[in-house]
């Protein structure tokens, strides 16, 4: 394969991976985040809810870490311009991520400030959660940009409605990435509120991805002819729906699952309609970094195929293995006791 | 302030803060691989005492530096873009192998290490205990090359627009100052947690608290007090003699040195006038041209043999040198004291010893502090040396009132963290390992 173009459209799918591996795993202790308040009654289960994540969630956070690696060796271009024209929002999204890491620590250890530090693991999490699928949207709908690459508008031009319906969209997945994960590892009363959570959330998702699915066959006229756009939204509320029967069957696993494929079935929606772009210009389609005009040398794309191909199986084999160790219920906050 | 000042300090600002992390993280990686190889061989319960404790301050440790690292990350696209696009092509897969290959491998093993002690045999446990040793140096391997390659950069070609492209990915790898860097660093670590190890167990054997496991971990840190900061003082000076070969310039600016002459003297002490190209101070005659060379009559290059706008600030560069000389001297003396006491038995009559261990804690941080402030701020004005200057880096579109906006928040939030981590890791000390 000597052929550029192969690459990069290669490294589009696997920037996909990164972020979709993101939004599953480091999702469902986001949502767990998210969904705190609402499911942790007492000291104990708030302690069950944190300690459930504990073991897993610094693995998790690594794809976003390596993701933006990634995007950095691959499609350099995109990356500067995304984080520099991004600039106050990326630093909400840091200051987030900061809070979030360190309050499940400080809450174990720093007993006086306990709420506190519950309330900036729940403020830290949702507000990533949210920044995230807002900045996803912005490069999908499209930002202004200038014939150098660079970012063109304000901190203001990030906050337009369909950004935002996709930042809702996001949340709303992670949340319930969060309850049906809270389902999987609880018991008892714990258990019975993740499921009311669950039930609740599918419809809130339901609700959002069908709006979701409108405000993008308006917007991206050209999808509305793609027969695979139609695939990948019935594949997203065939597996939303599939919920409703797990929860009335009260299995266990199930939900989380499937929460999982709808979850990728919104990704495969958003890669169709954002092929080949990486950010989107709103004025003429000649300023857009795509992945032909922004990407590394092909020499850096092999490396890093290299790297990745060779590397990623290990991490998905090891980070089986690890979860296969934490498998079953909760009992305890375990290393935050 | 214009954008680049700003940039430049917040940056400045924040690897500074996040550098103190991994520094122990490292050491304390290799401290609970001790513990854990001694339980596993020797199934002596207080091995197992050891390594649970330094776990618990693992995972405090860990939490900081990777929340902390993250910024770092982020940072060449939010503040350095120009930079970004221009060496994106050698620094993207670097920064890209470190997440891959070693970042993913700490953070998840990790996760066994804190939560897992029941839940696996006694080979797992150990098995984990080396794969986040191992995933933490190697992850400290890419960030270092990632630095080297800033210094010494290798492996490149120069394309169309300035672009640098990737030429030989091994030699960008393994360019000249990548395998010193990365030993001098790993040793600083390693200084760094014996020296939190025995102070944390003089001030429990001092105090006669936790029996057995205390006295346990005083012997242990004592001896890697004893000879880590001997390592580092080869590999330091093993690393100075490279600078001079490499970055010539900076060398001189680290010991004052303006003119080239045969029996260069070398500074123990001193300050740089910077305006009228004179050092003043307490000297050794030809010392500088032994110590590089090993022959005191030979040649060193000055400051003078340079146009003047490629140099660093001199003074400070030499000063905060000169602290690191100074903290790594200091620590090699009291170490090798320590490790004669040790093994003349003396220790616990000598209590003013144990007593002044604890105090010793910070030494290694103002020593690693002081020594990448060297390594940085004596490479300027080059961001990649002799490719790009600094100046040309910095982000176009980010203006200098976000980032003084991001500098305040990034300086109240970690001045919170610095404090809250203080306040636990001390009430962790005090709680100590359980003696059972």
């Amino acid at each position: 394969m000597e052929n550029i173009q192969t690459y990069q459209e290669l490294w589009f799918v696997l920037i996909l991976i990164f972020l979709m591996g993101y939004s599953l795993l480091d999702g469902f202790d986001l949502g767990i985040g998210i969904l705190f308040p609402f499911l942790g009654r007492t000291g104990e289960e708030k302690d069950i809810l944190i300690g459930s994540i504990g073991p897993v969630w610094d693995g998790n956070e690594v794809w976003i870490i390596a993701g933006g690696a990634a995007l950095f060796a691959a499609f350099p271009h995109a990356y500067a311009t995304a984080f520099s024209g991004f600039y106050l929002a990326m630093m909400v999204v840091l200051f987030a991520l900061i809070f979030r890491a360190v309050s499940m620590e400080f809450r174990a250890h720093d007993q006086a400030r306990a709420s506190i530090w519950e309330k900036a693991f729940v403020a830290g999490s949702a507000l990533a959660t949210l920044l995230f699928g807002v900045a996803l949207g912005n490069v999908v709908y499209g930002v202004p940009l200038d014939d150098k690459m660079e970012y063109a508008g304000t901190f203001l031009t990030l906050l337009r409605p369909v950004p935002l319906l996709f930042g809702i969209t996001g949340f709303a997945a992670v949340a319930l990435q969060g309850a049906t994960y809270a389902v999987l590892k609880t018991e008892g009363r714990l258990r019975e509120r993740a499921f009311h959570a669950v039930s609740i959330l599918m419809w809130m998702n339901l609700i959002t991805v069908l709006v979701f699915f409108l405000a993008i066959v308006l917007h991206f006229q050209d999808i509305a002819t793609n027969w695979l756009f139609y695939l990948a939204v019935l594949f997203t509320l065939l597996w939303l729906s599939a919920i409703f029967f797990s929860v009335k069957h009260r299995h266990d696993s199930a939900p989380f699952w499937e929460s999982s494929f709808a979850f990728i079935g919104l990704w495969f929606v958003t890669a169709l309609i954002h092929f080949p772009n990486l950010i989107k210009a709103t004025d003429h389609q000649r300023l857009s970094l795509t992945i032909y005009n922004s990407s590394a040398g092909l020499d850096t794309l092999k490396l890093i195929s290299v790297i990745a191909l060779v590397g990623m199986p290990l991490v998905v084999t090891y980070t089986f293995f690890v979860y296969r160790i934490f498998k079953g219920k909760t009992k305890s906050a375990g290393h935050y006791g | 302030m214009s954008a680049l000042f700003l940039a430049r300090l917040q940056f400045a600002f924040t690897i500074c803060f996040h550098f103190i992390f991994p520094a122990m993280t490292l050491g304390t990686t290799l401290i609970i691989l001790i513990s854990e190889t001694l339980y596993v061989l020797k199934k002596d319960h207080t091995y197992k005492q050891i390594t649970d404790f330094w776990v618990k301050l693992l995972g405090l440790i860990f939490v900081v530096g990777a929340a902390t690292g993250i910024v770092m990350e982020f940072s060449f696209g939010t503040n350095w873009s120009a930079y970004s696009r221009t060496a994106g092509d050698i620094f993207g897969p670097i920064l890209a192998a470190e997440g891959i290959i070693a970042f993913f491998l700490e953070s998840v093993f990790l996760g066994v290490l804190l939560f897992a002690r029941n839940r696996v045999s006694s080979g797992v446990y150990w098995l984990s205990a080396l794969l986040v040793f191992i995933g933490g140096h190697l992850s400290a391997f890419w960030i270092v090359v990632a630095n080297s390659w800033m210094q010494t950069p290798a492996g490149y070609v120069i394309g169309e627009g300035g672009k640098i492209i990737l030429g030989n990915f091994f030699d960008a790898v393994f360019n000249p100052s990548t395998v010193v860097r990365y030993v001098h660093t790993i040793f600083a670590s390693w200084v760094t947690c014996s020296v939190m190890l025995a102070g944390i167990a003089g001030y429990y054997v001092r105090k006669g608290l936790h029996g057995e496991t205390a006295r346990t971990m005083l012997k242990i840190g004592i001896i890697l007090f004893a000879f880590t900061p001997l390592l580092q003082l080869g590999a330091g000076h093993a690393h100075a003699v490279k600078v001079i070969n490499l970055q010539p310039e900076k060398a001189a600016a680290l010991e004052g040195h303006f003119s080239t002459m045969k029996g260069a003297p070398i500074y123990a002490l001193g300050y740089v006038d910077e305006g009228n190209r004179k050092t003043y101070g307490v000297y050794i005659p030809k010392g500088l041209s032994f110590l590089y060379n090993l022959d005191w009559n030979s040649e060193i290059k000055g400051l003078n043999d340079f146009p003047q706008e490629d140099w660093p600030p001199v003074n400070f560069v030499f000063q905060v040198y000169h602290i690191m000389v100074g903290a790594g001297v200091l620590m090699i003396v009291f170490g090798l004291l320590g490790g004669y006491f040790l093994w003349t038995k003396k220790i616990d009559d000598n209590r003013w010893y144990l007593a002044l261990l604890p105090l010793m804690i910070p030494l290694p941080h103002i020593a690693h502090e002081t020594g990448w402030m060297s390594a940085e701020v004596g490479r300027q004005p080059w961001i990649i040396y002799k490719l790009m200057k600094t100046g040309h880096a910095v982000s176009v579109v980010v203006t200098p009132g976000e980032i003084l906006f991001s500098l305040i928040m990034f300086f109240l939030l970690y001045l919170l963290l610095a404090v809250i981590f203080v306040k636990i890791f001390i009430k962790i000390v005090q709680k100590g390992p359980a003696v059972s």
